[in-house]
C-alpha cells in the first residue's frame, strides 16, 4: 500500500506544479502589488500648469482627508478611455481628486483637458518620468487611494471602471473616511 | 581508404564553418551588449562613474518590458530610469544604495537577479532540493529491488496442477487466433517483396 502512495508522488507533484502554472499563467503581468501600500506618500515637487487654479506641489496637499491621486498624460490613450469616470467620480464628491500628468507638455495637458474636460482638483505635472519611478509607476492611468494621514491605502492600475468604483474604490474610500 | 578521407575533410569542413558561424554570432552578441540602449547624451563625464552606472543599469528591469534590463531597454521609462541611475550616482549614492532606491518603489521585481533571503529560499533551494529528492529515490528504489526476494515461494502441488489445467484451455485459444493473424500478414509480406 505505502509502495503504491510512493509511485504516484510524481503525479501529485506534477499536479501542484501544473496548479502553480495555471494559477500563475492567468495573472496579469503588468500588475504588480505596488511596494508603497501603507507606506506615507513619497516626497516630491512639482510645478502646477500655468494658468489653472488649483496646483499639487507636493506631498502636504495630499493630507488632512482620503484623496484620489490620478496619474496620466495627454498622450495616454487608456486615460481617455477613463475619463468619463474621473468626471462622474468628481460630481459624486466623495473625495478630492487630484491628477499628476507625467512625461508631458503644460501646454499639452492643458490643451487636453481643455478639450476633454478637467475632472482634478490639484493637478502637478513633470515632463519626464522621474515622478512617475517615485510613485513605483509603470504605466498611465494609475490612481492612488490615500488616507488623511498621507498614507497610500491602495492603487489601481489601469483604467478605473464603474465596476471597480463601485465595488473597491468607493467602499474603500467610504471606509477610510469614517474613523 | 579514399571516400573515408573524403568524408572526414567535408567533416573538418562543416566543423570550420559552425566555429566560424559561432564566432560571428558571438562577436554581434559581444557587440551588441556592450552598446546597450544608452544614448551617447545619456552617458557620464567620468568614465569610471559611467562604468558603475553600466554596471547597475544590467541588474536593472525594465518596469514596462519586463525581461530586458533597463541597460538594453528603448523604452522610454527605461530610459528615464537609466538617467535617474546616473543622477544617483552622481549625487554619491554606493551601486547597492541605487538599486535600494528602485526596490523601494517597485519591489524586488526590479532586480533582475532575485535576493537572497527567507521569501526567495524555496526559489533559491528549490531546484537543488527535487535533484537530490531524485537521488534518494533512485537510490532506495534499487536498495529495496536488492533487497527483494530473488523469486517467490514454489507452487504447490495443488497450485501446479490449476496451472497446467488453465494452460490447456488458453492453448487452444492461443492457437487459433495466431493462426488467423499469420494468415492475414502473408500476403502483405508478398506484395512489399515484389515492389
Amino acid at each position: 500500500m505505502m509502495r503504491r502512495i510512493v509511485y504516484f508522488l510524481p503525479l501529485a507533484l506534477v499536479a501542484v506544479l501544473l496548479g502553480f502554472f495555471i494559477v500563475g499563467l492567468q495573472k496579469d503581468p503588468r500588475k504588480l502589488p505596488s511596494v508603497l501600500l501603507d507606506r506615507p506618500v513619497p516626497a516630491f515637487t512639482l510645478a502646477g500648469l500655468p494658468g489653472r487654479e488649483g496646483a499639487l506641489t507636493g506631498p502636504d496637499e495630499l493630507k488632512g482627508q482620503v484623496t484620489l491621486l490620478n496619474f496620466f498624460g495627454s498622450w495616454c490613450v487608456a486615460c481617455l478611455q477613463e475619463h468619463a469616470m474621473l468626471k462622474r467620480i468628481r460630481a459624486e464628491g466623495l473625495a478630492p481628486l487630484h491628477g499628476i500628468a507625467f512625461k508631458d507638455q503644460p501646454e499639452d495637458t492643458l490643451r487636453w483637458l481643455g478639450r476633454h474636460g478637467d475632472p482634478y482638483d490639484r493637478v502637478g505635472y513633470d515632463t519626464t518620468n522621474r515622478i512617475a519611478i517615485e510613485f513605483g509607476i509603470t504605466g498611465a492611468p494609475e490612481t492612488f487611494v490615500i488616507d488623511a494621514d498621507g498614507v497610500i491605502q491602495y492603487k489601481h492600475i489601469g483604467p478605473i471602471t464603474a465596476q471597480v468604483w463601485a465595488e473597491t474604490l468607493r467602499p474603500l474610500i467610504e471606509d477610510l473616511s469614517t474613523p | 581508404m579514399r571516400p573515408g578521407n573524403k568524408q572526414a575533410r567535408t567533416g573538418t569542413g562543416a566543423i570550420a564553418r559552425v566555429v566560424a558561424g559561432a564566432a560571428v554570432a558571438l562577436a554581434v552578441a559581444v557587440g551588441a551588449g556592450s552598446a546597450g540602449a544608452v544614448e551617447p547624451d545619456e552617458m557620464l563625464e567620468d568614465p569610471a562613474l559611467e562604468e558603475r552606472a553600466r554596471e547597475v543599469s544590467k541588474d536593472l528591469r525594465c518596469v514596462v518590458c519586463q525581461n530586458e534590463s533597463i541597460d538594453e531597454s528603448n523604452a522610454d521609462m527605461a530610459r528615464d530610469m537609466r538617467l535617474l541611475v546616473r543622477d544617483r550616482l552622481l549625487e554619491g549614492d554606493s551601486n547597492e544604495e541605487v538599486k535600494q532606491y528602485l526596490v523601494d518603489r517597485y519591489g524586488d521585481y526590479v532586480l533582475l537577479r532575485p535576493p537572497f533571503k527567507p521569501t526567495t529560499y524555496v526559489l533559491w533551494f528549490g531546484p537543488a532540493l527535487i535533484l537530490i529528492g531524485a537521488v534518494l529515490a533512485v537510490v532506495f528504489s534499487y536498495r529495496r529491488k536488492a533487497a527483494a526476494p530473488a523469486a517467490p515461494p514454489p507452487l504447490t502441488d495443488e497450485e501446479k496442477a490449476q496451472l497446467r489445467t488453465l494452460l490447456a484451455e488458453r492453448g487452444e485459444g492461443a492457437e487459433t487466433t495466431g493462426k488467423a493473424r499469420a494468415d492475414h500478414t502473408k500476403p502483405k509480406a508478398r506484395r512489399g517483396g515484389r515492389s
